[in-house]
């Protein structure tokens, strides 16, 4: 098989928020706006985007615990966004699981975690003997490398570290052998000696349970650790989207070129001055615009009045209008040097 | 020549009270801190690095005791300070950021007023004098004077987080403590305020002591860099040197847990294990149990903190590079 098959699709989905502004008035908040892309199965693809870009939405709409304002999601081919039958939303949970941010706030504290692990594995194995649960949540246990499981079996998420709760979290995630998974920070209140290792046994049960991947952080050294290709969202849109090591090395975007020369980087041969603004575009205000333009050195009028279509740029795909005769990733030549000339910060 | 020093702690030891018994969050800490120097301080969650910056500043309350060691500001003896010492010691001589810091503003408050305050309690000027030199504290980190009059709620975090290093700035002290000043901002807040601090520092001379547990940040800035674990100091070196060539097992390990950007990808290893106990520390070395060259000796003697090299100083029995 040459192609492999798609596991996830995003189809111009967008989410907008209503958020009450007064008694009888309210304004939208859009926080996902036409966000199309695909992942591949067995395929690792990075969400990128600084706080509040929207990245997190995403994540939870594939979940289903946010639904969609417009567009379609679909897992496997089949549209999970909207109205599901009951049965429907049970097979999908079976497929579909997420690892969260915080792993002191997604174990229940009053149960021990054989409980909250064989509690999922008793709900998606219907009839199933308590021995037989008992087993299976050993066999999770050695899966995500809490060895022995006796060790851990009896003890309640309290007595774990957080690199051990994670490691509960991931368990329970398995344990209705999904064939995608979420992963929304899963590192990031974690030391980085234990995130490493998290980010490591994700790679490793990617491997040995075939999953795919979606994976929400806002370190692009993480991502460039883990994922095979990366999408870069900024207020809501996704701005680039592109093999890994494509956009590391010639990000094409200037948002992107401003993100990855902000990344701290001991290995940088020389330390930049940047000058950028640092205002946050409205998301609650006009959309017939490109969102980065408030900050983007080379923003022309018509980036203020006009929203930029997405452009195949050889490999890639870039939402910005200075690649509208680009054909391939050589033809505009940006680099950091456009935040320099750009004179005084915000 | 030798610059000054402008902070020396020798030998601190700080226990935090718990029910069974005292935490040893920091042990036998020593360094020195030089004029206009931008010293960073490494380690992960724990390992006693803001302990160490709330004993310099003398902010350790409740549970928390200096149980010995010295900390010498300009060959003064910070814990012997009496109050109006103290009164001087603390923003005229050192201020301090801290992480959250930009919600610490009085939100009821204009951060012009909130500005002033800091000058007028501690300087006899004018009002007017006052108002000016908080325009020009606020320009300095990049702020339009006009927004003196804004309320915190009215600025971004970014904006907030500069206001306070504006107001740390205020009274030109000769040190200023970051405690992960940037840890809750976005990376490219972060970038443009690290670079303002490294103006601002070369400008003004005033020597830093930078917290952090984001590594490449820190190489990134720092002249010099000391990693903390489990309340000891393990290694301090200059910057360059620390990056080419560490020397303690737990330095590799931690340089080996943050991917790279545009390096060579590698496979990483990260660190097994988790922090001993510190109510009960094993004796010995404290890394013994996750360091992969942990030889006999390691678990009964304790690692003396060595020169190994020009500025170099390492806490390990088996330092990799003899």
């Amino acid at each position: 098989m040459s192609e492999k098959n798609t596991a996830v699709k995003f189809d111009h989905v967008k989410k907008y928020f209503t958020k009450s502004t007064g008694l009888f008035s309210h304004s939208t908040l859009k926080a996902v706006d036409d966000i199309s892309f695909e992942i591949k199965e067995g395929e690792i693809l990075a969400v990128v985007g600084e706080s509040g870009c929207g990245k997190s939405t995403l994540a939870k709409m594939l979940c289903r615990l946010h639904d969609v304002t417009e567009g379609h999601i679909y897992v496997n081919g089949e549209e999970i966004s909207g109205k599901l039958s009951r049965k429907k939303e049970r097979e999908f949970r079976g497929k579909v699981q997420m690892i969260f941010q915080d792993p002191f706030g997604s174990l229940n504290p009053a149960h021990k975690v054989s409980y909250i692990v064989g509690r999922a594995v008793e709900l998606h194995n219907p009839g199933i003997s308590k021995k037989e649960v008992r087993r299976k949540v050993e066999e999770l246990f050695e899966t995500v490398g809490l060895t022995p499981p006796t060790d851990f079996m009896e003890k309640h998420p309290n007595q774990l570290s957080g690199g051990q709760r994670q490691r509960i979290v991931i368990a329970r995630a398995l344990a209705v052998e999904p064939s995608i998974m979420v992963a929304d920070e899963p590192t990031s209140m974690l030391d980085v000696s234990i995130g490493i290792e998290i980010m490591n046994l994700m790679m490793e049960l990617k491997e040995k349970k075939k999953l795919t991947y979606l994976y929400i952080t806002h370190n692009l050294a993480s991502a460039r650790y883990m994922a095979d290709r990366m999408v870069v969202i900024y207020a809501g849109n996704c701005v680039e989207e592109g093999e890994m090591e494509d956009v590391l090395l010639q990000p094409l975007h200037p948002y992107t070129i401003l993100l990855l020369n902000s990344t701290p980087e001991p290995f940088r041969e020389e330390q930049l001055e940047i000058h950028a603004s640092e205002d946050l575009p409205d998301l609650t205000g006009p959309m017939n615009l490109c969102p980065f333009s408030s900050r983007c050195p080379k923003a022309s009028e018509r980036c203020r009045t006009q929203k930029p279509p997405v452009y195949q740029v050889g490999r890639r795909k870039v939402k910005c209008f200075l690649y509208e005769n680009a054909q391939t990733e050589a033809d505009v030549k940006l680099d950091a040097g456009i935040y320099q000339e750009a004179g005084d910060a915000g | 020549m030798e610059k000054e020093i402008i902070l020396s702690v020798k030998d601190l030891c700080v226990e935090y009270q718990a029910d069974r018994g005292a935490v040893h969050a920091v042990s036998k800490v020593s360094f020195d801190i030089h004029k206009g120097e931008f010293f960073g301080l490494a380690g992960e969650s724990g390992c006693g690095k803001s302990t160490i910056a709330f004993s310099v500043m003398r902010l350790l309350k409740g549970a928390a005791r200096i149980a010995s060691g010295e900390i010498d500001f300009r060959g003064k003896n910070v814990l012997m300070f009496g109050k109006e010492d103290l009164r001087v010691f603390r923003w005229e001589k050192s201020s301090m950021v801290l992480q959250s810091a930009m919600n610490n503003l009085n939100p009821v408050v204009t951060i012009g007023s909130q500005l002033m305050d800091a000058i007028l309690a501690n300087e006899a000027v004018s009002k007017e004098e006052a108002v000016k030199r908080a325009q020009k504290l606020l320009t300095l980190v990049n702020i339009d004077a006009k927004r003196l009059k804004a309320y915190p709620h009215e600025l971004s975090g970014g904006m907030r987080q500069r206001v306070v290093i504006a107001m740390a700035l205020a009274l030109k002290p000769d040190l200023v403590i970051f405690d992960e000043p940037t840890t809750a901002l976005d990376v490219v807040v972060q970038y443009n305020i690290i670079r303002r601090i490294i103006q601002l520092k070369n400008e003004m001379g005033f020597a830093i002591l930078f917290i952090t547990h984001d590594l490449p940040l820190m190489l990134q800035m720092c002249d010099r860099i000391a990693i903390m674990y489990a309340g000891k100091m393990v290694e301090t070196a200059p910057v360059r040197e620390l990056m080419e060539q560490p020397a303690h097992p737990y330095t590799q390990g931690l340089l080996q847990s943050f991917p790279s950007l545009l390096g060579p990808k590698v496979k990483l290893k990260g660190i097994g294990g988790s922090v001993p106990d510190l109510i009960t520390p094993p004796p010995g070395c404290l890394f013994a149990d996750r360091c992969f060259a942990v030889r006999e000796d390691c678990r009964q003697k304790v690692p003396e903190f060595e020169k190994i090299g020009e500025g170099h100083y390492c806490a390990c029995c088996h330092k990799l590079r003899g």
